[in-house]
């Protein structure tokens, strides 16, 4: 009987445990958002965008390639509600099942930066030397492009698929990813505790992936939610000049140029919507890069 | 004096040669054989081979290099298969057309983000300070596409105040002579003011679509460096001294603040050339971001390469002007270099 009291003890002292964990954390959270509403509404939207780009195919009333001759260019109704196109498609499907593919092109451009450019700043900020000139130069080298202009000679160059419009989006985004990690790895090259486990006989290499790298994390993933906004808008303008995704396949961007030849002709629905979401989803992402940088650097608040 | 321009002069040749590098890769990453792709899907197999001799891509790669410089230098950019032109004719009867274009974008975006920016930093919590920072983060998440689009449908169709958003004149007005390519200063050296009015009206939509988009970095970056500025020691002894709030605003803090801005300039041309392809796209607008999509459209291939070299060329010409303005207008990097 002795042996069961700890045991009925432990159980309210550990889910109190927990609950002022949680309570502390949302303490927190309300602090966060307390100071910034906007970052509470672009937490919301975030979080519906995640949903539809998950669910998206399945809670769509409609199927997005479906062709309708007999309903072409009909204005939003209580059927549809963001209209259909010159082919009777409904936008709204349309709309929410291209969330994932937007969502999916930018994202895994955004990580492929994000991996690059950590390990080759990482590198050129901790052993300097020529690794530093060489990484410099390819990121200089980068920058002397207008970017936007150089991800569509890259798309051209390449072939035009999807998968090379993700390449190119990495590509123009790298240098950013590489300074950030450079400045970082580098102002703790000399760190205290960089020198203490290299004394400890860490290999330089040790030293740099177990004791720099995860303290240069934080910066990364602001930079990486600061471009996340800039990577869809890229992406989805590569679309707009017709490069990467193919009709009729559901994409924002693609969807704005195919109702831009209605807007003069007043069928403003086939280009709004999709432009409207891609424009949220852009606002969105800024809104959270920004709260995020907040957070990890008060001082950078503008 | 001399010197410091000699010195940042210099400092532009690695960029050229890092941009001639790239666009030399990217014209031989063509996947497959590209001799094949330029011979035609018809081509015969003496065609192919006949073409990889033209091209050179029989030999090394450094000669095959040294032959593209050669080529570049001579002028000699490729032919558009569309149009059997020269890359190069091409490409310079649409650049003052794009340059209009963006020169006037930058030059609507400049006039409204310095005010607004300044005005934001000497009242700080105010709403015009919380417009400000609600126009940045809004104007950079527009996508310049979509914003040309609702303008055009507003200002066309709804409110019909401007003319159709298809081109840089109306076809019942006659373009002027050529002399600097740009309508606006060309009709005026005619003295056709209703030329010069065409031309502004096609002009306003597809301008200010761009200025919406590149007002935001610099209202952002004005805003930041003013309020930097202003807090600092000599504006604060400026004020101890009993100057008036306009010459501490103006004559101290202002010419101060400027420098940051400057050198983000940098960064709005890059935005401005990119986004410039996608506003000439919605007002079919005839310059070469234009022109670089219907070859992309088409698959021709030497006027996209071609279209991307000479963005890239203009742009580190750009960054370099940007460099000596800087060194022109701030003493202590003049001493520096």
């Amino acid at each position: 009987m002795d042996s069961l009291i700890p045991a009925s003890v432990s159980t309210p002292d550990n889910s109190r445990g927990v609950n002022a964990a949680f309570s502390r954390w949302a303490r927190t959270l309300k602090h966060i958002f307390a100071e910034n509403p906007l970052s509470l509404i672009a937490a919301l939207l975030f979080v519906a965008m995640v949903i539809v780009a998950i669910a998206g195919p399945s809670i769509a009333p409609y199927d997005p390639l479906q062709t309708n001759a007999g309903d072409p260019l009909s204005p939003p109704s209580t059927k549809h509600w963001f209209g259909t196109d010159s082919l009777g498609r409904d936008i709204l499907s349309r709309v929410m099942v291209a969330t994932r593919l937007d969502l999916g092109i930018a994202l895994s451009a955004v990580l492929l930066s994000f991996a690059i450019g950590l390990s080759l700043g990482a590198f050129a900020g901790y052993f300097g030397g020529w690794t530093d000139r060489v990484v410099g130069r390819i990121a200089d080298t980068i920058m002397a492009f207008p970017l936007f202009v150089l991800a569509m000679g890259i798309v051209s160059a390449m072939g035009n698929t999807i998968g090379n419009i993700v390449l190119a989006t990495a590509i123009i985004n790298l240098p950013f990813y590489i300074r950030v990690a450079r400045t970082e790895a580098n102002i703790r090259r000399d760190a205290g505790y960089v020198e203490a486990a290299r004394l400890a006989g860490n290999s330089e290499l040790r030293v740099l992936f177990h004791h720099v790298v995860p303290n240069i994390l934080p910066s990364m993933m602001v930079q990486l939610s600061l471009n996340m906004g800039w990577a869809i808008l890229n992406a989805a303008g590569l679309s707009f000049i017709g490069l990467g995704v193919r009709p009729p396949e559901a994409e924002w961007g693609i969807m704005v140029a195919e109702g831009a030849q209605y807007i003069v002709s007043g069928e403003w629905w086939i280009a709004l919507f999709p432009g409207a979401v891609l424009m949220l989803a852009v606002f969105c992402f800024n809104l959270l890069g920004d709260g995020l940088r907040d957070l990890m650097d008060p001082r950078k608040r503008t | 004096m001399i010197k410091s321009i000699a010195t940042r002069l210099l400092g532009a040749i690695p960029n050229l040669i890092g941009v001639i590098v790239v666009t030399f890769i990217l014209t031989r990453a063509l996947p497959g054989d590209p001799a094949a792709f330029f011979a035609g899907a018809s081509g015969s197999k003496e065609a192919v081979e006949q073409v990889r001799e033209q091209l050179g891509l029989n030999k090394s790669m450094p000669e095959q290099f040294w032959i593209y410089v050669r080529d570049l230098a001579q002028g000699d950019w490729g032919t558009s298969m569309a149009t059997g032109q020269p890359v190069v004719t091409e490409l310079a009867t649409r650049l003052p057309a794009s340059l209009e274009l963006t020169l006037c974008g930058l030059l609507l975006a400049v006039v409204v983000a310095i005010p607004l920016g300044i005005l934001a930093a000497t009242r700080p919590g105010s709403w015009i300070d919380h417009t400000c920072r609600a126009v940045a983060t809004a104007g950079v998440s527009l996508p310049t596409f979509f914003s040309g689009l609702l303008l055009a449908y507003v200002f066309y169709f709804l409110l019909g105040w401007a003319p159709s958003p298809l081109g840089r004149l109306d076809p019942y007005l006659s373009a002027p002579n050529h002399v600097t390519g740009f309508y606006l200063i060309d009709s005026l050296i005619a003295g056709d003011l209703e030329t010069f009015m065409g031309a502004l009206k096609q002009l306003a939509l597809p301008a200010i679509t761009l200025g919406l988009f590149v007002l935001a970095p610099l209202a952002r970056m004005t805003r930041a460096s003013m309020l930097g500025v202003l807090s600092s020691d000599f504006v604060r002894t400026a004020k101890a001294s009993g100057l008036s709030s306009h010459t501490i605003l103006f004559t101290y803090a202002f010419r101060n603040a400027m420098l940051p801005v400057l050198t983000t300039l940098g960064m709005v041309f890059s935005f401005l050339l990119g986004s410039n392809v996608l506003v000439e796209k919605v007002f079919a607008w005839p310059g070469v971001g234009s022109f670089a999509i219907e070859a992309l459209v088409a698959s021709d291939y030497a006027p996209v390469q071609g279209f991307v070299l000479a963005m890239a060329l203009l742009y580190v010409v750009l960054n370099l002007a940007i460099d000596i303005a800087y060194g022109l207008i701030d003493p202590r990097v003049r001493l520096d270099a």
